[in-house]
């Protein structure tokens, strides 16, 4: 089973805001909403880093744990989900996350009730996968057509990666070990742990590899 | 006459002062959130014309295979 993850490669990230427009394209989401943004670090400083910014789906994910009416889910595959018809609004998710993903629009289809709206990972809500309802609550459905969120896909260097965690890190690590440099993922710790040193991973003095 | 009256509107005050007491049950109701479908099954309310070309409905195995090649378009180094 895929384990859906992303990951923003900060070497490769031109802060082209492509990844924000098919987003928006995409969802149709309305003015003052972005379920995704490009971040800059020392922006004008030589040496400057892009990352794109959006939910993350966390394995231990802190809105799921603050929601007071339990209106979040996580689906099999790992896509951190939550339903509309139950949110209140009330913002508590906003506060826990650390990536800044949940938004309260206030107007629009989007805003009715100031539900919260987030970054669903192309894979909508619990409507009927596709079904026009689904739509106008999530956007669009693209896991259920057998496609990735557009973000990843329409990124035009490659820098923001979005799948099969597994495999979005085997590229990852195959880019590294090429360029020799950038190996931060930013948030990557954060949303979904940091790695575990086992036995094996640190062989004992004297040990031979 | 006047007892009766009396005894009328002290048992009225009492079940009023008492129904305070009643509380109900304040545990969330788990049932509230609508149960999602797995993505490899698709709706009859999905437009067919979106769906990605070379897998079946309903077939898991080969829904992840078909997420397992779209992750590959994403590996430049293995175009």
């Amino acid at each position: 089973m895929a384990r859906m993850k992303f990951i923003c490669d900060a070497e490769r990230c031109i802060e082209c805001n492509g990844c924000v427009t098919a987003c928006k394209a995409e969802h149709n989401v309305p003015w003052g909403v972005n379920r995704r943004r490009v971040v800059t670090l020392n922006d004008g400083v030589a040496g400057e880093k892009s990352i794109s910014v959006a939910c993350m789906h966390c394995s231990d994910a802190p809105c799921m744990a603050v929601c007071p009416v339990n209106c979040f889910y996580r689906t099999d595959e790992g896509v951190v989900l939550h339903d509309k018809d139950v949110c209140i609004g009330c913002g508590y998710c906003s506060y826990a996350c650390p990536f800044g993903a949940p938004q309260f629009p206030s107007n629009g289809e989007f805003g009715l009730r100031g539900k919260m709206d987030k970054c669903t990972f192309c894979a909508g809500g619990p409507e009927a996968n596709g079904s026009e309802a689904e739509n106008l609550k999530y956007g669009r459905n693209r896991l259920s057509e057998g496609k990735l969120p557009a973000c990843a896909e329409m990124c035009s260097t490659k820098a923001l990666l979005g799948g099969d965690g597994d495999v979005v890190a085997d590229i990852f690590r195959t880019r590294v070990l090429n360029r020799g440099k950038g190996s931060e993922v930013w948030g990557w710790g954060t949303a979904y742990g940091k790695p575990v040193q086992t036995s094996s991973a640190a062989p004992a003095n004297g040990a031979k590899k | 006459m006047i007892a009766r009256a009396l005894v009328l509107g002290a048992a009225t005050a009492l079940a009023l002062s008492l129904a305070a007491c009643g509380e109900k049950p304040q545990t969330m109701d788990q049932s509230a959130r609508k149960a999602d479908a797995e993505p490899w099954t698709v709706s009859d309310a999905a437009n067919p014309a979106f769906r990605a070309p070379g897998w079946k409905d309903g077939d898991q195995a080969a829904w992840e295979q078909q997420i397992r090649q779209r992750n590959q378009a994403q590996n430049d180094y293995a175009r």
